[in-house]
């Protein structure tokens, strides 16, 4: 893709509306763009990767509680949450190839990539609808963090310190979460754009960027998953 | 002039400087002009060096006395943090990168403006935000864990660290948006001929900050974050009461502050490397090896957190590693003070302000670093450790290092920044006394640590008073050097003060090739770069030297 882009970037950058003031051409600023993408996935990266260290810690502090604790929560709902991120990884990919290919101001090619979308969006939904279900389950058993929780009271007995768990259970999926709700409203911005016809083979990198940051929502899920829910 | 920027004088009269070239409160605060967003920092960073430097008056006015005088332990304890935390969060951090940074980077490469103007926007008001928070504690009970938020303490204070502990986060996100702008403004901003050899080593160095900033404030981030929750929560991470681990807090800490420490120092290292060159007529010692260096000590800053916590329970062959690598970083930080002595041989060093403020550096840096290696080495540290040794140590490396470096840097900069000169002998005085009162300031702490003076203590044992007195006497001239120092760049503010013209001190590179104060777009045509920034026309090529 990218000889397809250096050519694109040479033959209409002098005069694409879309090139801000401070950049000479088209390939200039989308190099820009990805690169600062990039870098910004690395801290994301690097932000999480403090949390799985703390796991990794209270996993090796405590390793009987961890085991009995992670079997509160559904394997089912996980499993079910996986696949739906994965597909919308693919839903992603498509939409950012939709943009790739798509011709200047051609609605129907604006079309593909919103179709895209929503299927995305659609996904995300599914994900949040699926977490909002098991949150309110662990509310409901009083399987909370830290000070909050109450399990034993609901006749729960999982030996050890749980709450340490769920803290981190609910830290590092609700953070993960909080990324899904960014990503979503990412995507209705980037479906606006779409709308008024700013993507094309010319000018995609504003929504291959979008679907880097959810392919890496996506990634930190599938490490998420295994970690907390199939410890055995 | 080989540096060749297709601009000429002829043009700069009639097209408005940056400052003048929009008008109204909202041209500032919306403002994407990397320029007048450096100029808001400069403006927000110097008020909190002010706010935190009072404060500092205030802490060492109360240890003129061995007694408790005019303020009570709950009170000292909220000063000592405040300072603390506002000089490292508000001042030492964003002030090179977010003033200096924004105003020369982009003029330094031969861009228009940073990669992300709106970023660049973003990050200022950010940290504004943090500010706004960091400051809120003080009326919401203050804080007093010291700027570290060691656990559990700062889990059970009674104080507003998890507001304090935001604010921090907050603060996070604009030095990791403005490091990432940085870096991909270095990587794609330069102008045509801006080799990466041909970069001043002031962009080198805040390149190298850029990346630290990227690679370790996340962590700082998610730290931080934990501490909050852990407040709100009680999760149990590092409350050992719920069964969490005091420790790991402290190797999560320090796996970014020691960084950190390299994010506040590295961009005095780019400064100096300007001021050195510039004021004596000579091409850089060692470009490479100052360049190198710098992302050799980014690299090496990662590894060594470790030094911090040699007495805090951590396995005695993970302290004598983790001493051995701390050695390591002394070894590209003394190829840089050599190159910069090596720069000075031979050349026709001026004696302006910026010039005496360099050699400061060099003085008070080398004393910081080297005291550096007592620290690193256990047996000693172990002794030294919580001890004003440790306060004198880091005093001559941040305020020592950076923030003299940082004012030097600004009286270098100042015709560049207000197009007009400073005052040169109430800035040559203020350096005399900054000299003076911060070595009487914090050369006799070094003494007090080394029998035994513990540090955060309001009140002490009689037989420190002499060296407490000295100290506080100390900190009272370095306080009147730097309010000097304040009115003589004030005085370029005038209407009636001398006119700079572009170009002031002769140099060669790029920010220098336009007009004083820059126009809006920094440059009329984009400049092409034919050499090294440190080729003076005056240097006898002849003899085969560099390049």
């Amino acid at each position: 893709m990218s000889n397809a882009h250096s050519h694109a970037a040479h033959t209409t950058g002098e005069h694409n509306p879309h090139l801000a003031h401070h950049f000479d051409t088209m390939g200039q600023q989308a190099g820009a763009a990805k690169l600062g993408m990039w870098l910004f996935l690395a801290t994301e990266l690097l932000m999480f990767s403090g949390l799985f260290l703390a796991y990794f810690v209270i996993r090796g502090f405590y390793p009987d509680m961890v085991l009995g604790a992670h079997e509160y929560l559904s394997k089912t709902a996980g499993g079910i949450n996986t696949c739906v991120l994965l597909f919308s990884s693919y839903t992603m990919a498509m939409a950012v190839r939709s943009a790739q290919v798509g011709r200047p101001n051609n609605q129907e090619d604006a079309a593909r990539i919103k179709k895209y979308l929503i299927l995305t969006l659609l996904c995300a939904g599914i994900f949040l609808v699926v977490k909002y279900f098991e949150y309110s389950a662990k509310f409901e058993h009083g399987m909370l963090p830290g000070k909050f929780y109450t399990a034993h009271l609901h006749g729960y007995d999982i030996e050890g310190l749980p709450h340490i768990f769920f803290g981190v259970y609910f830290f590092m999926t609700g953070l993960h979460g909080f990324h899904v709700v960014i990503g979503m409203a990412i995507m209705v911005w980037i479906y606006l754009r779409a709308s008024r016809g700013e993507f094309s083979e010319q000018n995609y990198a504003a929504v291959e960027n979008a679907g880097l940051y959810w392919h890496l929502v996506d990634l930190i899920w599938i490490f998420l998953f295994p970690l907390l829910y199939l410890v055995k | 002039m080989s540096q060749q920027p297709a601009t000429q004088d002829s043009h700069s009269s009639e097209e408005p400087n940056f400052y003048r070239a929009k008008s109204g409160l909202m041209s500032w605060l919306f403002t994407v002009d990397h320029k007048r967003l450096g100029v808001m920092y400069l403006a927000s960073v110097l008020l909190f060096f002010f706010v935190a430097g009072f404060l500092a008056i205030a802490l060492r006015t109360e240890l003129f006395t061995p007694a408790q005088d005019f303020v009570s332990a709950a009170t000292y304890n909220q000063l000592f943090t405040l300072h603390g935390a506002i000089m490292t969060f508000l001042f030492i951090i964003p002030a090179t990168p977010g003033a200096l940074g924004n105003i020369l980077l982009p003029l330094m490469l031969g861009a228009k403006d940073v990669a992300f103007p709106r970023l660049n926007l973003l990050s200022f008001w950010i940290y504004s935000v943090a500010a706004v928070m960091l400051l809120c504690t003080l009326l919401l009970g203050g804080l007093d864990t010291g700027w570290t938020f060691y656990t559990p303490y700062s889990v059970h204070t009674g104080s507003a660290a998890g507001l304090a502990a935001l604010g921090v986060f907050v603060a996070g996100f604009s030095s990791i948006l403005t490091g990432l702008n940085f870096v991909v403004t270095v990587h794609r901003m330069r102008a045509p001929g801006q080799s990466w050899d041909r970069m001043p080593l002031f962009v080198w160095a805040i390149y190298a900050t850029a990346v630290i900033q990227i690679l370790a404030t996340p962590v700082l981030a998610i730290t931080v974050l934990l501490v909050a929750v852990e407040r709100f929560l009680g999760i149990g991470i590092f409350d050992p009461a719920m069964g969490g681990d005091p420790v790991l807090f402290q190797h999560f800490f320090w796996f970014y502050s020691h960084p950190a420490v390299y994010i506040m120092i590295l961009p005095g290292f780019g400064i100096i490397s300007e001021l050195v060159t510039v004021h004596s007529r000579k091409h850089i010692f060692g470009y490479k090896a100052i360049a190198l260096s710098s992302v050799a000590i980014a690299i090496i800053s990662f590894i060594v957190w470790g030094h911090h916590l040699f007495v805090s329970g951590q396995s005695e062959l993970i302290g004598v590693i983790f001493s051995f690598l701390t050695f390591a970083v002394a070894v590209p930080t003394a190829i840089k003070v050599f190159s910069w002595v090596a720069t000075l041989y031979g050349g026709s060093i001026v004696y302006n302000t910026p010039m005496w403020y360099a050699l400061m550096f060099l003085w008070t840096f080398t004393i910081g670093g080297l005291t550096g290696l007592y620290l690193a080495t256990i047996s000693v540290d172990v002794h030294l450790h919580d001890t004003y040794f440790v306060v004198a140590h880091f005093h001559y490396v941040m305020m020592g290092g950076l923030a003299i470096s940082f004012v030097g840097g600004l009286f270098h900069w100042w015709p560049k920044i207000t197009g007009r000169f400073y005052n040169e002998a109430l800035g040559k005085l203020s350096a005399l006394l900054v000299f003076i009162g911060f070595n009487v300031t914090f050369g006799t702490q070094f003494f007090l640590g080394h029998q035994g003076m513990p540090r955060r203590y309001f009140a002490y044992l009689p037989e420190y008073t002499t060296m407490h007195q000295i100290s506080t006497i100390g900190s009272w001239i370095l306080a009147l050097g730097l309010v000097i120092a304040g009115i003589s760049l004030a005085m370029a503010l005038r209407k009636s003060a001398p006119k700079a013209g572009p170009n002031p001190w002769n140099a060669m590179s790029l920010e220098w090739q336009t007009a004083s104060p820059p126009i809006e777009h920094n440059f009329h045509d984009t400049p092409h770069v034919t050499c090294s920034p440190y080729d003076f026309p005056e240097i006898d090529k002849s003899g085969g030297g560099h390049h």
